[in-house]
C-alpha cells in the first residue's frame, strides 16, 4: 500500500521591468539590437565606472510590492553577489540580500477549495547578465552585453503552493498584477518573466518539510506543469526506494520531458554577499510612497465589480476581458468612444479571440486602436457596411491597424442603399430563378434565403441583407 | 619670478595674461623630469607630445582672445589609477599594462577644463595597495631626498614628482596621499568622503577611496581641491556641497582655534624625532594664538584591523572584473575558461594584491562574514563616534602622519604586517570619512622630511586649510631637495 505524499512548492520569479533604460546606466533596454550596441563603460564593467540607480526601477519594484500587499522597506540596500562568469562583466551582480525593497506580502488565488493566500517572502531589485553565444564554427564563445544591466525584480514566494494548478494560478495572478501596473509585459517565452520552482515532497500529515530541489529553464506554463509533475514523481520514487532526495539545482528539458542535475548544494558557490559601497542606501519617504499608492491602477477584482455595475455584459465576458490589461483597456477606451459596451465586447470576445487563437498571439500583442474599432462599430450601426464586410475589414485592422473608413472607401465596400438599383437586381434574380420563386410561394422559407444569397452575390456583398430580405418579400 | 617658484594659480594667471607661454611652463617641467626621472621613476607614462600639443591649442585659444580656466597652462600629473581617455592607465599593474580607457575620470576632466596640461601618469603601489610604491609592477619610485629610501605610498610617484623640484601638482587617492606627502616633504590633502567624484578612479576600497591634491604648499592644494570638488551624477556617493571655495580659507587668523592632541597618537612606536617635530609644530601654532590641549581619542588600536578588513573585502570584489575577458591582460595559453581566469590573475596581479584579495575573500566568506566584515563595520561606526566626540571639543586634531620618516627601500615588503602598522595615524580619517592634510614640519637626522597631520570634522576642510596655511607661514620656507629648475 503506497503512502500519500504532499507536494510543497515555492517559486522564485524573475521579472524584467519595462524601463526604457538600464538599472544602473543610461543604455537602452530595447530587445534585439546588434550585439554590444546597447552598452557603455558602466554596463560592460570597465574599471573606474560606477552604478547610478534608475529611479523608475525603484518605482516599479515598490508598486509591485504595494500591489502584492508587501511591507515596503524604508531603508533598503544593494548588495554584491560575487561569482565569476563571463556574462557578468564585473564578476559580481548587484542585487539585494540583506534589506530587500519589499517583504512579507501575499496574493490571493482561486482554487477548487476557494480563495487561497500565497505568501510573498520578499521582492528585490537586481541587474540582469549579458548573453553568451557559442560559435561552433570558430569553437569560441562570444559575449553580448546588451542585456547586462537590464533591470529585474525577483519575487520570492513562501512554500505555500501544493500542486501545479496553484502554481499556474499564482503566476497568472502575478502576471496580471504586473501587467496592470505596466511594470513589465511578463512574457515567459521571451524571458521577460522567468520562474524557478522549488519543490519538495513529504508524507501527508507531517510537519517537517522534505529536501527540496530547484528547477530552472521553465519557459511556458505547460513546461512548468510538466516539470512539477515530473519532479514530484521523481522525488516520490526516490523516497519509496529508500533513497534520499539531494538538495540540488536541476535543469528542465522540455523536449525530453525530464530534468537533470546542474549542481548540488555541496558545490554551491559562496557568493560572499556584502553591501555595495558604490550605492548609498535607499531611504523611502512616506510622501513618496503615498504618491505611488495613489497612482496604483484599478486591479482586476475592482475592475470586475465596476464592469458589473457599469456595463450590461455577461459575467463570462467580464472574466475574459479583465483577464488581460490590454483587452480591458481596449474595451474601456472603445466604449468611451462609441458607448456600445455589448457590441464592443462582442467584437473582442468573438472575432478578436478567434484571430488571436488562429495566429497564436497573446492579447498583450493586440495592435488595433480603440478609435478604429469604434468607427467600425459605428459604420455597421449606420448600415454603411454589412456584417460580412465588417468582419473582412476587422481582419485587416487586426493585422495593420488600418483606418476602417479609409479602407472601405478605397476598396469600395460600402453597402448600396440605392433602392432603385437594388430593385433592378432583384427583378433579374426573380426572373432568373423561377423554381425558387415557385418554392417560396408554396411556403418553403428556405427558398427565400437562396434568393437573398443570389442577390448579395450579384451586389458583390455590398447590400444590406435585411433590406434585401424586406424588398424581396414585398416583391414576391 | 621663476616658473617653478610660482604657485599653480600664479602660473595660471601669468599664462592667461600671456606673460608666460603655456609651452614655456611645460618646458620648465620637462627639464626637471629629464634630469631626474631616470633615477627616481616617478612616472609610469609620460605624454610629452600630447602635452605640448594641448599647450599649442591652449595658446591658440588664448591668442584668439578666448577665456581660459584658472589653471591655464599649469602642468599637472595624475596618479595612474585615474582614467585618462586615450592615455594608458595601468594602476601600476601588469594586469592593465596596455589598458587605454575610452573615458576620463571626472576629477581629471575638471582639471583639464580648468586649463591644466596633463603631462603624464605617476607611479603608485599596484592598485594602490601598499605604503611604499614598491609594489608597483613597473619598479619602485625613489625618495628624492634620499634615493635609498622609499617615497611612501601608495601615491609615492606623485609625491616624489612634486618633491623633485617639479612644481606641479598630483591629483590623488585615498589614505595614501598624506603619508607619501609626509615622506617627501610636500603637502597632501584628503577631503571629506564624497567631495570629489570617484567616477573614473579605479577602485581599491570604494567606501574609503577619495581623490585629493598633492602640492608644494597649502595654497596649491586648496586651489586644486577647489577645482576638482564637485557633485557628479555619475557617482552616487558624491555630495552636493556649496562650500567648496577652499581658497577663501587661505588666511592666517587662527586665534582661538581649538586644537586637540590625541595622547594615543604620541605613545611608544612613534619615533622620537617625529614626536619632537610634531610637538614643536603644536608649540608654533600655540604661539600664533591657537589653544592646544591633549585628550584621549580612544579606539586607535582597532583602526588597523578594521581598515584592512573593510578595504580588502571591497578590493577582493572590485578586482574581480580583471579576468582576461574584456580588457587588460589575458593568458593566451590557457585551456578553458577557468584556466584562463587562474593564469590571467596569477600573472596579472602582484604579491600584495593577491594577499589582499585572499584576505578580503576570506572575511566575506560564509561563516566568517559576521565575525570579521560586520564587526569591522561596527568598529568603523564606533571610530566615527569617537571623532564626533572629539570634534565637539576641538576644531582640529593635530598629530603625526606616520610613526617614522621614510624607510629604506626593501625594508617594508618583507614584513607586511609592520607596513600595515605604519598606517595607524592616517587610516582613521578614511574610516570616518574625515578630511586630513599633511604638512612638512621638519627633517630628521638623516635629512628625511617629517610631516604633521591635521584632521578636521566632515566638511570642515576650511579649518584645516586655515590652520595649515597659518603654520606654513609661521614655519617659513621649507627646505627644498635638489635644485629648482
Amino acid at each position: 500500500m503506497g503512502k500519500q505524499y504532499e507536494t510543497v512548492i515555492g517559486l522564485e520569479v524573475h521579472v524584467e521591468l519595462a524601463t526604457k533604460t538600464k538599472i544602473f546606466c543610461g543604455c537602452s533596454t530595447a530587445f534585439g539590437g546588434a550585439p554590444n550596441t546597447h552598452t557603455c563603460p558602466v554596463c560592460t564593467g570597465m574599471p573606474g565606472t560606477l552604478p547610478v540607480l534608475n529611479k523608475q526601477v525603484l518605482e516599479y519594484a515598490v508598486s509591485v510590492g504595494l500591489a502584492a500587499n508587501c511591507e515596503i522597506t524604508r531603508y533598503s540596500k544593494f548588495d554584491r553577489k560575487n561569482y565569476f562568469y563571463p556574462d557578468n562583466p564585473q564578476n559580481y551582480q548587484i542585487s539585494q540580500l540583506y534589506l530587500p525593497i519589499c517583504q512579507n506580502g501575499y496574493v490571493e488565488i482561486e482554487t477548487e477549495d476557494g480563495v487561497k493566500r500565497i505568501g510573498i517572502h520578499e521582492i528585490h531589485m537586481e541587474e540582469d547578465a549579458g548573453k553568451l553565444i557559442h560559435d561552433e564554427w570558430e569553437d569560441c564563445t562570444l559575449v553580448d552585453y546588451n542585456r547586462s544591466g537590464v533591470p529585474l525584480i525577483e519575487i520570492v514566494s513562501e512554500p505555500d503552493m501544493r500542486n501545479a494548478q496553484e502554481v499556474i494560478a499564482y503566476l497568472e495572478k502575478l502576471r496580471l498584477l504586473i501587467q496592470y501596473l505596466g511594470a513589465s509585459d511578463c512574457k515567459l517565452q521571451e524571458g521577460s518573466m522567468r520562474a524557478d520552482v522549488n519543490l519538495s515532497v513529504r508524507e501527508a500529515g507531517t510537519e517537517r518539510l522534505g529536501t527540496r530541489t530547484e528547477m530552472k529553464n521553465l519557459n511556458s506554463f505547460r513546461a512548468i506543469t510538466r516539470a512539477i509533475e515530473g519532479e514530484r514523481e521523481r522525488q516520490i520514487e526516490l523516497l519509496e526506494s529508500g533513497e534520499e532526495v539531494v538538495q540540488e539545482t536541476r535543469r528542465w528539458d522540455d523536449t525530453k520531458g525530464c530534468s537533470y542535475a546542474m549542481r548540488s548544494k555541496e558545490d554551491a558557490q559562496d557568493y560572499r554577499y556584502f553591501p555595495d559601497p558604490d550605492l548609498p542606501p535607499v531611504r523611502i519617504e512616506e510622501a513618496w510612497l503615498e504618491k505611488l499608492r495613489a497612482a496604483l491602477p484599478e486591479f482586476r477584482t475592482e475592475k470586475i465589480e465596476r464592469y458589473r455595475r457599469e456595463y450590461d455584459i455577461p459575467d463570462y465576458d467580464i472574466e475574459i476581458l479583465t483577464g488581460s490589461k490590454r483587452l480591458a483597456d481596449l474595451f474601456e477606451e472603445t466604449v468611451s468612444l462609441c458607448r456600445e459596451p455589448k457590441k464592443v465586447s462582442n467584437w473582442l470576445m468573438g472575432e478578436t479571440m478567434r484571430l488571436l487563437k488562429e495566429k497564436g498571439m497573446e492579447p498583450e500583442e493586440l495592435a488595433f486602436s480603440p478609435a478604429h474599432l469604434a468607427a467600425l462599430i459605428e459604420m455597421t450601426d449606420k448600415k454603411e457596411i454589412n456584417g460580412t464586410v465588417a468582419k473582412e475589414v476587422f481582419e485587416v485592422m487586426f493585422e495593420t491597424d488600418t483606418d476602417p473608413r479609409r479602407y472601405v472607401e478605397e476598396k469600395g465596400l460600402k453597402t448600396v442603399n440605392d433602392t432603385a438599383a437594388l430593385q433592378k437586381i432583384l427583378e433579374k434574380v426573380i426572373a432568373d430563378n423561377p423554381q425558387s420563386v415557385e418554392d417560396y410561394r408554396n411556403g418553403k422559407q428556405k427558398a427565400l434565403g437562396f434568393l437573398v444569397g443570389q442577390t448579395m452575390k450579384a451586389m458583390q456583398g455590398k447590400a444590406d441583407p435585411a433590406l434585401v430580405n424586406q424588398m424581396l418579400r414585398e416583391m414576391l | 619670478m621663476k616658473i617653478m617658484e610660482m604657485t599653480a594659480l600664479e602660473l595660471g594667471k601669468a599664462v592667461r595674461e600671456k606673460e608666460i607661454a603655456a609651452k614655456e611652463a611645460l618646458e620648465a617641467v620637462f627639464r626637471v623630469i629629464e634630469k631626474k626621472e631616470e633615477r627616481l621613476n616617478c612616472y609610469v607614462t609620460l605624454d610629452r607630445e600630447g602635452a605640448f600639443e594641448r599647450a599649442r591649442k591652449l595658446q591658440e585659444r588664448l591668442s584668439q582672445g578666448m577665456e581660459a580656466g584658472p589653471l591655464a597652462g599649469v602642468p599637472v600629473a595624475v596618479k595612474d589609477n585615474l582614467c585618462t581617455k586615450g592615455m594608458r592607465t595601468t594602476c601600476s599593474s601588469r594586469m592593465l599594462e596596455n589598458f587605454v580607457p575610452c573615458y576620463t575620470a571626472e576629477a581629471v576632466r575638471r582639471l583639464e577644463e580648468a586649463g591644466a596640461l596633463i603631462v603624464g601618469k605617476t607611479n603608485m603601489d599596484e592598485f594602490a595597495m601598499g605604503s611604499t610604491t614598491e609594489t608597483s609592477a613597473f619598479g619602485a619610485t625613489r625618495n628624492p631626498w634620499q634615493e635609498e629610501h622609499v617615497p611612501g605610498g601608495s601615491s609615492g610617484g606623485s609625491a616624489a614628482a612634486v618633491a623633485a623640484g617639479a612644481r606641479f601638482l598630483g591629483s590623488d587617492t585615498g589614505g595614501s596621499i598624506r603619508q607619501p606627502a609626509s615622506f617627501c616633504g610636500v603637502v597632501g590633502m584628503k577631503p571629506t568622503y564624497g567631495t570629489v567624484s570617484r567616477y573614473g578612479l579605479i577602485a581599491y576600497g570604494s567606501s574609503l577611496d577619495q581623490i585629493g591634491p598633492l602640492g608644494r604648499n597649502v595654497a596649491d592644494c586648496a586651489a586644486l581641491l577647489e577645482l576638482i570638488s564637485t557633485w557628479d551624477k555619475k557617482d552616487s556617493t558624491s555630495i552636493d556641497r556649496k562650500d567648496t571655495d577652499f581658497t577663501s580659507a587661505l588666511t592666517e587668523g587662527i586665534r582661538g582655534m581649538r586644537i586637540g592632541l590625541p595622547k594615543d597618537y604620541f605613545t611608544e612606536g612613534l619615533a622620537p624625532q617625529v614626536k619632537r617635530s610634531v610637538l614643536a609644530a603644536a608649540e608654533l601654532l600655540k604661539e600664533r594664538g591657537a589653544e592646544i590641549e591633549e585628550f584621549d581619542l580612544r579606539l586607535v588600536e582597532y583602526a588597523i584591523p578594521a581598515y584592512y578588513t573593510i578595504a580588502s573585502a571591497e578590493a577582493s570584489s572590485n578586482l574581480e572584473r580583471f579576468d582576461g575577458v574584456k580588457y587588460g591582460l589575458r593568458a593566451e595559453d590557457a585551456n578553458g575558461l577557468h584556466d584562463m581566469y587562474k593564469k590571467t590573475r596569477s600573472r596579472g596581479f602582484g604579491e600584495e594584491v593577491k594577499r589582499r584579495i585572499m584576505l578580503g575573500s576570506f572575511v566575506l566568506s560564509s561563516g566568517y562574514y559576521d565575525a570579521y566584515y560586520l564587526k569591522a563595520l561596527k568598529v568603523k561606526a564606533l571610530i566615527k563616534r569617537a571623532f564626533d566626540e572629539a570634534f565637539a571639543k576641538y576644531d582640529v586634531i593635530l598629530g603625526p602622519v606616520a610613526p617614522t620618516s621614510a624607510p629604506r627601500l626593501g625594508e617594508s615588503l618583507c614584513d607586511p604586517l609592520k607596513m600595515y602598522l605604519g598606517d595607524i595615524y592616517t587610516i582613521s580619517a578614511n574610516l570616518a570619512g574625515l578630511p586630513g592634510i599633511s604638512v612638512p614640519c621638519g627633517l630628521d637626522e638623516e635629512g628625511l622630511p617629517i610631516g604633521m597631520q591635521l584632521l578636521g570634522n566632515c566638511f570642515e576642510e576650511k579649518k584645516l586649510i586655515r590652520t595649515a596655511y597659518a603654520y606654513e607661514k609661521a614655519r617659513g620656507a621649507f627646505a627644498v631637495c635638489g635644485e629648482v629648475g
